[in-house]
């Protein structure tokens, strides 16, 4: 059940209870109650929605940022990933396998404000051994879905 | 050229009913459509992707009038494996333009001049004008929104006569969302097992069943050897435009078809039989995936038209709900008619599907959540003046 209603709300998190409950046979206060409890559990961790920046007068750039780092004795890589994702600019941190230890994800205004961070703030950390930044200059597809907006329906208005 | 010069079989074929209707709705702006019988996906990606790389690598030449033979061998592991029928990919499969090339060249394969044809009805468009060009009678049995909409023993007994020959079965049933289970399906067999009849077994929906699994017909005891398996990768895989189906049956017949076929339309196309490899290979999951998504929609569909006091039963195949509008006191016609005009909604009169179609509609739920939210929406304003 828990796991139903996440693939629907992974999907398509606005859909309401009612909603929900009827694709599973089931009631809106025990759909309600099931979401309460996966938030309170943080196997819901949030409700984001999906923008595509590019379409907005928004400046925004993205980098990703691979980082090399000294493990910590105790605290293996954790510390230092903490130290790094508990800045604002800083989206998401991933622990990788391979020729780098860390990868950064970092939104900013202008190229010139995210190299100025990764200079100023994630390369002088001491357990920073190197960085080597990335910037996207497309975004095709995130979170499983195409930016290329919503197709056409080009199906008859009525087929056999 | 003079109209007369048509050949008078075909001038009398009426046009199919949904054509006349589509022709209205089609004209009309900001129609928001119920009608389509086909998936809302695109066929998934690693499928197209084998029929874009069978054209890289030239593959643009006939294949032999039955199908790839990989192809075949692909079609027989599947029926084995998702329905307990064997087939001989050498001799017992056709691979055919769709499904319903697949019914035309088995009625014009096996019927005579007055050769009778059972046809459950409501049910797909073509059975009926196929059994007639091919020269047969077509029988209608009407199933009933009490037995939702399932064949009975009691009235295939009653319309089989000593010129019966054929037998059409289209379960899951294309309007209706009917299933037949296999305790349905023994019961016609043993009305069946006594006599020379031949059942076309038309399973173009059978991976779309919710909550129970599909059973063949051919797969009961006697039955094998008299019954033709039609099935294809429209629905399952959303691949109604690369027209693909094929039939597994009696060898003798199969072979009879081929023949019709190979004068017909030589083979069916080869990047579509590319791609059709790698669906049956690897597209389980997606067909999976898309269950659920029409299982979901189902729901909010049933429980939408329930909710606004539409009789409708629980359709357990294909992608279509089937309530009925009687209380309304207008025609199928009159209701879509009018229901197109008033609130813009495109839904097809059941009558489309022959005439005991009356007095219900076909809506299908293969279009998103909103589009079917938004539908049921306003159905339900119209609704409110015949309340």
């Amino acid at each position: 059940m828990k796991e139903d209603i996440l693939e629907i709300l992974e999907k398509n998190s606005r859909l309401n209870t009612g909603d929900i409950a009827i694709m599973l046979n089931s009631s809106k206060e025990k759909i309600e109650k099931e979401i309460e409890e996966m938030e309170k559990k943080q196997i819901i961790c949030g409700y984001n929605t999906l923008i595509n920046w590019d379409k907005t007068n928004k400046d925004l750039v993205t980098a990703l940022i691979e980082v090399k780092v000294t493990p910590q004795r105790g605290e293996g890589f954790d510390k230092i990933a903490e130290r790094i994702y508990r800045f604002n600019e800083v989206k998401a941190v991933y622990l990788m396998s391979g020729g780098f230890d860390l990868t950064v994800i970092i939104e900013g205004r202008t190229m010139k404000e995210v190299a100025l961070f990764v200079a100023q703030k994630l390369a002088p950390l001491e357990s920073v051994l190197s960085t080597g930044t990335h910037f996207v200059l497309k975004k095709y597809k995130e979170h499983g879905i195409p930016f290329e907006g919503p197709r056409k329906d080009e199906r008859m208005v009525v087929s056999p | 050229m003079k109209k007369e010069m048509i050949a008078t079989k075909v001038r009398e074929l009426p046009p199919s009913g949904i054509r006349k209707f589509f022709d209205v709705a089609n004209e009309m702006k900001d129609v928001i459509s119920l009608g389509v019988g086909e998936p809302d996906f695109d066929t998934p990606w690693h499928i197209r992707e084998e029929g874009i790389y069978s054209l890289e690598k030239g593959k643009t030449i006939y294949t032999s009038n039955s199908g790839l033979m990989e192809l075949r061998c692909e079609i027989s592991t599947y029926l084995s494996r998702r329905f307990n029928i064997t087939y001989n990919p050498n001799t017992q499969i056709l691979v055919t333009v769709g499904a319903s090339e697949a019914i035309d060249l088995a009625l014009r394969a096996l019927l005579n001049p007055g050769d009778e044809v059972l046809i459950p009805e409501p049910s797909y468009v073509s059975y009926k004008p196929c059994a007639i060009m091919a020269g047969g009678n077509p029988v209608v049995i009407t199933t009933k929104a009490e037995n939702e909409f399932r064949l009975t023993p009691e009235q295939l007994e009653e319309h089989i006569t000593d010129k019966t020959k054929v037998l059409i079965l289209p379960y899951p049933n294309n309007p209706t969302g009917g299933i037949m289970e296999k305790s349905d399906l023994e019961k016609i067999a043993e009305v069946l097992r006594k006599r020379d009849i031949l059942v076309i077994s038309d399973e173009i929906y059978a991976e779309l069943t919710y909550d129970k699994e599909h059973v063949s017909i051919a797969m009961l005891p006697g039955m094998y050897e008299n019954t033709l398996v039609i099935n294809g990768f429209s629905k399952a895989y959303a691949m109604t435009g690369w027209r693909m189906g094929y039939a597994a049956g009696p060898k003798d017949l199969i072979a009879e078809m081929t023949k019709i076929h190979q004068y017909a339309i030589m083979c069916a196309p080869t990047i579509s039989q590319y791609a059709g490899i790698e669906a049956l290979k690897n597209g389980d999951n997606d067909v999976a995936q898309m269950k659920a998504s029409f299982n979901r929609r189902r729901k909010i569909m049933v429980n939408g038209f329930r909710n606004m006091g539409m009789d409708c039963f629980e359709p357990l195949g294909a992608f279509y709900v089937f309530p009925s509008i009687q209380k309304t006191g207008l025609t199928a016609e009159e209701f879509c008619t009018k229901l197109l005009y008033e609130q813009k909604v495109a839904v097809v009169p059941g009558t489309a599907f022959g005439e005991s179609g009356e007095g219900f509609i076909r809506c299908s739920y293969a279009y998103s959540i909103e589009n079917i939210k938004e539908a049921l929406k306003r159905i339900e304003l119209f609704m409110q003046q015949y309340q």
